[in-house]
């Protein structure tokens, strides 16, 4: 009986927070037929959003894949000072408003006054407003996920495996691809969901460096944003449920990718 | 290959884990690192194969310094404690690992992999996965995946600590009769003296990051070279300020001459052995080792007064 309360109350507490806003989202978005929803996710703006915001989402992750995994074996398995700092360091966009990731990108980055920025428009590389820094935003506020997804595993493997391999004969990087990165995919494929998921939704960050140039620089989260301004409530439900689909996509490769219970 | 070791030291942080450790090993002698726990004796296995860098010292492998190889160019053969199995590839795959990586051909790999795994008698269980094997048939797998690649010297660290008490005197066993067989250089560490003397032709007896002693198991056993080895080879009492091996005492039922007043605490049957606990009269406790039929014909039974001598007792300068 307890049992079955709880579950209620778990699921009651899912469906006010989660399951209301977003159903209603989609009775909106659908709300003047098939149609009209299909209409207004086909105009140029919104397929060029949902490119940009693919793109975007696919560099960033093929970055933090890399990054996390090179970082968590250098927090794990390197005995270099500094370890302790790159480790604390990691969860940083966790804890920093992506807003404020914005306006440190924008300081650093504008081409009159920035730090970089006048050097690099000398050179003819535009960061601001343009793809670059939208990438290097989208980038640096999904940098943790791999990252903490691999330490725990790299941690409970342990070296033992890796060194058997190098009496073996097996070199460093070759005991890396036919080892380690086996030991630890399962932890790879459940960050780069996270990063995916945490990518494609960007806003606030992306937001300030995008300059948010319609049919340029507007990602998914801008257009949805850039509608609900203009009072196009299809527009912006439509662009929303599209968005819904993407991250439910994700979180359905993610269930897919979780090892199921009891195998090693 | 012969393998020595000269002036190794290695610290961790504060812990000096070996100090100025030197050893010789013989080509083709089988032989135990026996100590404590924290005597540096897996550490020396490790700077051996290239696993640690020590902080100062030397290690020659066949005649050749090796002190910079690192592991992969040092023709060893390691086995852990805890097996470090692939768990994701197949027992066969695991056993293949190392011949893959010498780009051997596919036709010699499978006919290499097929010998090894019937020498370990592990035939049956080629496409299984090491967490679907027992404690024994992993380390049996790890034997036989270090050996795939020929190695010219084979260490093993508390390679059969892991594993129940049947098991690991099987193994120990097994592997004391593939040394005569295939006659590779072969170092194991062991906190066992019993697993120790059982398998090994010499032992190096270590003790706080220092080689105590070295010699065959029975020269070790019977003139240790000090009071470490003497109470770590072998068990050893203190009776009237020296040391007596437990089947190195009298048991007199009347008075005699230097023998000591003693009462019967407990008596152990272990079979053939029996194992009596004596309290002395200065409050000490020791036993005393005998046979069955030595206590048949005593009637010994706890509560009785007794008096001990020791045959044979051995005394050590202060160190």
């Amino acid at each position: 009986m307890r049992r079955l309360g709880l579950r209620f109350a778990a699921l009651g507490y899912l469906a006010a927070i989660l399951v209301a806003p977003v159903g209603l989202v989609f009775y909106r978005a659908f709300q003047h037929g098939v149609d009209a929803f299909w209409a207004s996710i086909t105009t140029p703006d919104a397929l060029h959003a949902f490119k940009l915001s693919v793109i975007i989402a696919v560099i960033a992750v093929v970055a933090n894949t890399v990054f996390g995994v090179t970082c968590a074996i250098a927090i794990v398995r390197w005995k270099v000072p500094g370890r302790g700092l790159l480790n604390a360091l990691v969860d940083l966009p966790l804890a920093l408003s992506p807003v404020v990731v914005g306006l440190g990108l924008f300081l650093v980055y504008n081409s009159r006054t920035g730090w970089l920025g006048p050097w690099l428009s000398d050179h003819g590389i535009q960061m601001l407003f343009a793809l670059p820094s939208m990438v290097l935003a989208t980038i640096f506020v999904s940098l943790p996920f791999v990252v903490r997804e691999v330490v725990p595993l790299l941690r409970e493997i342990g070296t033992e495996q890796e060194e058997a391999a190098a009496t073996l004969g097996s070199p460093a990087f070759a005991t890396f691809r036919r080892i380690t990165l086996p030991a630890i995919r399962w932890g790879v494929a459940y960050g780069v969901v996270l990063t995916t998921a945490r990518a494609l939704g960007e806003f606030g960050a992306v937001s300030i460096v995008s300059g948010r140039i319609e049919g340029q620089t507007q990602t998914l989260p801008l257009y949805v944003q850039d509608r609900y301004d203009s009072f196009d409530s299809v527009g912006a439900y439509s662009a929303s449920v599209l968005l819904a689909l993407l991250a439910m996509a994700t979180v359905v490769a993610m269930t897919f990718f979780k090892p199921k219970e009891g195998t090693s | 290959m012969s393998i020595a070791v000269k002036q190794v030291t290695k610290r961790f942080g504060e812990f000096v884990a070996l100090d100025n450790v030197s050893l010789a090993i013989a080509d083709r002698s089988l032989t135990a690192l026996l100590g404590p726990s924290g005597s540096g004796k897996s550490t020396l296995l490790r700077v051996i194969a290239g696993l640690e860098k020590p902080d100062t010292g030397q290690v020659v492998l066949g005649g050749r310094d090796a002190t910079a190889l690192v592991p992969q160019r040092r023709q060893v053969g390691f086995v852990f404690q805890h097996y470090a199995a692939f768990r994701h590839m197949t027992v066969r795959d695991n056993v293949a690992f190392g011949l893959k990586v010498q780009r051997r051909s596919k036709g010699e790999i499978r006919e290499k992999v097929d010998d090894l795994l019937s020498l370990v008698q592990l035939q049956a269980f080629a496409h299984r996965y090491p967490a679907q094997l027992s404690g024994g048939q992993r380390q049996r797998m790890a034997l036989a995946r270090a050996l795939a690649v020929e190695p010219r010297v084979l260490l093993l660290d508390e390679p059969f600590g892991a594993l129940d008490a049947r098991v690991r005197a099987e193994l120990r066993e097994w592997l004391r009769r593939l040394h005569d067989e295939v006659h590779v250089t072969t170092v194991f560490v062991t906190h066992d003296q019993e697993e120790a003397m059982d398998v090994a032709d010499r032992i190096a007896v270590m003790n706080h990051g220092r080689i105590e002693q070295t010699g065959k198991p029975r020269d070790l056993y019977e003139h240790p070279a000090n009071e470490f080895v003497m109470s770590f080879v072998g068990p050893a009492g203190r009776f009237d300020g020296a040391w007596v091996r437990p089947h190195d005492f009298a048991v007199l039922l009347e008075p005699g001459e230097g023998a000591v007043e003693a009462m019967v605490e407990r008596i152990r049957h272990l079979g053939f052995e029996v194992r009596v606990d004596l309290v002395l009269a200065n409050g000490d406790a020791i036993w005393v080792q005998l046979t069955r039929d030595e206590l048949d014909q005593m009637e010994l039974v706890s509560g009785d007064v007794v008096w001990v001598r020791a045959r044979h007792s051995r005394a050590f300068a202060a160190t």
